[in-house]
């Protein structure tokens, strides 16, 4: 088993970004590896709550996102400073399972990985 | 050191699938070895067999095919990203009965699990067009 982690930066909606990492921690899932997803960048959006991407005939990325304990995937984090930026508090995420990281913690989180992946 | 790389970007477009190309030529070079290409999002348009760029521009396509074959390289491209931009092997097109099918040789079609068997199987995984 290796420690893989997924790196999420991309809003949800405006690309396949978002959408196309959540299938790759699915797939990690699926094959027991050591997944874990860090948000950061425009990434954060995607935690956002009461999305309503039915309107263009997309499917909610957050309810995608809180789906992730139920195939394993459960060590979810985010950048605290990523989050303040862009105006977006704690208590606004739709997630209450996930971890805020500060700058020197996210490098530990890299340092501590077997592989990266980038999304 | 192995390597697997990783290609999310439309060829021509962006510069992400030549860098990709040329870093895997390099490694190689080096005597690393290369694991496996996976192409993913956009960068399943790397292969299509109908695409044919103006004499006097770099062939990526075709250089891509020639490594796989110089080196037995795997080229595996996400099955439902290349489905869902028209890339059909043969196989693929007689089961959605589509009228033709465009997947270059030296590729193959196959599931996200490749991509998580060459991040597991490799000590580096390159990603290009993020």
């Amino acid at each position: 088993m290796k420690k893989i982690l997924l790196v999420s930066r991309h809003a949800p909606y405006g690309s396949s970004m978002a959408k196309d990492a959540i299938d790759v921690a699915l797939a990690a899932a699926i094959y027991d590896q050591d997944i874990s997803i860090l948000f950061m960048d425009d990434g954060i959006f995607q935690l956002t709550k009461e999305q309503n991407a039915s309107e263009i005939s997309q499917k909610n990325i957050n309810a995608m996102l809180s789906a992730f304990p139920l195939y394993g995937v459960e060590k979810l984090y985010f950048h605290l400073s990523s989050a303040i930026q862009r105006g977006i508090k704690i208590d606004e995420l739709a997630l209450d399972n996930i971890t805020a990281l500060h700058d020197e913690e996210i490098s530990t989180l890299l340092n501590s990985q077997d592989q990266v992946l980038s999304f | 050191m192995i390597f697997s790389i990783c290609v999310y970007a439309a060829p021509y477009s962006s510069q992400a699938s030549y860098s990709a190309y040329q870093f895997a030529r390099s490694l190689l070079a080096q005597g690393h070895k290369l694991h496996r290409v996976f192409f993913y999002q956009d960068g399943v348009f790397n292969a299509t067999k109908l695409a044919t760029p103006p004499q006097g521009e770099f062939d990526l396509y075709e250089a891509w095919q020639t490594l796989a074959k110089e080196h037995n390289i795997d080229l595996a491209v996400c099955i439902a990203a290349a489905l869902k931009r028209g890339v059909l092997n043969k196989e693929e097109s007689v089961r959605y009965q589509k009228e033709a099918n465009n997947l270059a040789d030296g590729f193959s079609l196959s599931g996200l699990g490749q991509l998580i068997d060459a991040a597991v199987d490799s000590d580096r995984l390159i990603t290009f067009g993020s």
